[in-house]
């Protein structure tokens, strides 16, 4: 429970960091960017959107500290403002529109990465020296090597332009209506296809040689001596007892891999036009669209530190070792 | 350096051994040569390439997307610039982003991996709590939002990169050099009255040579991907010639649509192999450091036994 309490505490912490770096990025920047999009866009608000405006990215003369209590009155009560690029919709429901599209692909992506590299890298340290150990790590490191947006260039060209096998833009085809139909969903799962594909490739080889690593140093435990000795068939003691053991830091990277399920997926879904919050974020940019850019960046800080903490609780579910310090 | 290296066998003599061992290693590694080999050439083109290819290589010099032939080896841009002149060129401006955020964000590891293992008590505590937060927050849409409001240019992309890309590094190096602080040999040097910072970088430094090096070839890896990916957004200095600037162009200019693959291929493949070579070097140390991770050299035997006595 201490263990719990504190872990808490710390992503607390980081999430005040991360507020207190956004309600400063705009107050100390160089050039002044908000006066400058205030001047692009002004004449489309009304006199009281912009006052919160100003307010919320601080062209306002009011003192910092004022100020500062403010803003995270403000994002704890969810006011984040307006968009500017989506004019008139707020911050908030521009988000929630889009965070389902990235959770989709990031997870369906780390899902399928963190099992099938998990099983290889089982397999490679099992087997040292085999087929698996010897060719797939090179090669899967290669691939890793690609920038991910590359790789999901050349995807999209191969298979989107090229062979013209899968959709190569957006989550699902224009003038078709979100519902629970098969044929909804089977478009859906079209589009998710490349995206998704790229994710899993250049990320496997980590996962793979993580657990490959960590299964060699269990490997030479007393305890699997002692589990062949007692006659145990090969494939029970690779995975009840080398395995199992060796798993604790894939639950870790699990965490890590899920806040890069939000964040990490943004070249991807640049590339592909994937409508998730990485792909709103590059258009926040673009089109100078401050609150929306702060807003995304704090769901996405939240979900990341959210994703971690709820790791730390799984963590402490399976390794005992944290429970009784 | 090389009184620190002779240092090391009576420092920790059970432990490791002596560092020319580890140069040895590392050479008579196929992983590590064919790596060097690979960064040879590249900065070899990086330095000729006002040579090779003399003026601005964006120029337009032929037709538009025009298809690799013996005049233009990789073709040409939808705007008739030469691709070859734009790779070659680009990896100056990768290679120095890479190499100067790498040493950039190792420095800074170093310094805070140091300072917290041998300080310990409250400058740990804090320095790991802003370690672990820089860690946690999501690089990517950290970097989209400082390249956002800073003014765009060279120097913003390095400072952002290093920004986000010194945290990995600082917790690796703090976790090597707080087992090395734990040594005798530096409770010796406390004892017979050093000076902190000549403790920490003659003491400690020398002892994690090889893991100072691997922080750095994985920051170098990080700063060119990074990089390339901050440029791929059109967030980085669009009007320089680098691999990812390349590839932002490429894109903008609906290469991927029209079929010129000639256009976005080279330079991926460069910052591919680039990293490729790198993450083979780094391998190869780990390789050379980590006995248990070294080839077995009789496993027909009995390839279980020898591996574990091998790890023991």
């Amino acid at each position: 429970m201490r263990f719990i309490l504190r872990r808490l505490g710390f992503y607390l912490i980081a999430f005040w960091a991360s507020i207190t770096l956004n309600f400063l990025l705009p107050r100390f920047m160089p050039g002044d960017p908000v006066s400058r999009m205030f001047a692009r866009s002004q004449d489309r608000m009304q006199p009281e959107q912009i006052q919160a405006l100003r307010k919320l990215l601080g062209v306002d003369d009011r003192p910092i500290w004022e100020q500062y209590i403010d803003y995270i009155h403000n994002v704890f009560t969810g006011q984040m403002g307006v968009s500017i690029s989506r004019f008139p919709t707020p911050v908030t429901e521009v988000i929630s529109s889009q965070i389902a599209w990235t959770l989709l692909l990031g997870g369906t992506a780390l899902v399928i990465a963190a099992v099938v590299g998990n099983l290889l890298g089982i397999l490679a340290a099992w087997r040292r020296g085999g087929a698996i150990d010897s060719a797939l790590p090179p090669v899967l490191v290669f691939i890793g090597s690609f920038p991910y947006f590359w790789l999901a260039m050349g995807a999209l060209y191969l298979f989107g332009v090229v062979l013209d096998w899968f959709p190569i833009r957006h989550a699902f085809t224009d003038g078709l209506e979100p519902a629970f139909t098969w044929e909804f969903i089977g478009d859906v799962g079209a589009h998710l296809v490349l995206p998704a594909l790229t994710i899993v490739l250049v990320s496997i080889g980590g996962w793979m040689l993580g657990m490959r690593n960590t299964m060699i140093a269990t490997n030479s435990e007393d305890y699997i001596t002692m589990a062949e000795a007692k006659g145990l068939r090969p494939g029970r003691i690779m995975l009840r007892y080398a395995a199992r053991n060796a798993m604790l830091p894939s639950v870790t990277s699990f965490g890590m891999g899920l806040g890069f399920v939000v964040g990490g997926a943004l070249l991807t879904e640049v590339v592909f036009a994937y409508p998730g919050v990485g792909y709103q974020l590059l258009n926040a940019v673009q089109g100078l669209d401050y609150p929306l850019m702060q807003g995304l960046f704090l769901t996405i800080t939240a979900a990341v530190l959210l994703a971690n903490f709820l790791v730390d609780i799984l963590y402490v579910r399976l390794d005992p070792r944290v429970r009784s310090n | 350096m090389t009184t620190a290296l002779l240092k090391q066998p009576t420092q920790t003599p059970a432990v490791r051994k002596p560092n020319r061992s580890f140069i040895h290693g590392l050479i008579s590694n196929k992983k590590a040569l064919a790596g060097m080999a690979v960064m040879v050439i590249f900065i070899a083109l990086a330095l000729l390439a006002p040579v090779l290819f003399p003026g601005d290589p964006s120029r337009i010099t032929a037709m538009a997307s025009l298809e690799p032939s013996a005049e233009h080896w990789l073709g040409t841009t939808a705007k008739g610039q030469d691709v070859l002149a734009l790779t070659v060129h680009g990896s100056r401006s990768s290679l120095f982003v890479g190499l100067t955020v790498g040493l950039a964000s190792t420095f800074i590891g170093i310094l805070v991996g140091l300072a917290s293992a041998y300080f310990g008590k409250f400058i740990d505590e804090a320095l790991s709590l802003v370690t672990n937060i820089f860690l946690l927050l999501p690089g990517l849409p950290l970097l989209v939002i400082l390249a956002a409001f800073l003014p765009p240019g060279l120097g913003t992309v390095i400072l952002v990169l290093v920004v986000t890309g010194w945290a990995g590094s600082a917790r690796v190096l703090r976790s090597q050099a707080l087992s090395i602080r734990s040594k005798d040999f530096v409770a010796a040097a406390v004892v017979s009255g050093e000076r902190a910072g000549r403790i920490m970088f003659r003491e400690i430094l020398p002892n994690m040579a090889s893991i100072v090096m691997g922080t750095l070839l994985a920051c170098v890896i990080y700063g060119i991907g990074a990089q390339a990916g901050l440029e791929f957004l059109g967030l980085g200095d669009v009007s320089t010639v680098s691999w990812g600037n390349n590839l932002f162009w490429a894109g903008n200019e609906g290469a991927l649509l029209t079929g010129s693959w000639w256009v976005f291929v080279p330079s991926g493949v460069c910052i591919a192999l680039v990293a490729f070579a790198l993450a083979l070097i780094n391998y190869a140390v780990d390789e050379v450091t980590n006995p248990r991770l070294r080839k077995i050299k009789t496993p027909k035997t009995t390839p279980t036994n020898t591996e574990r006595s091998a790890a023991k």
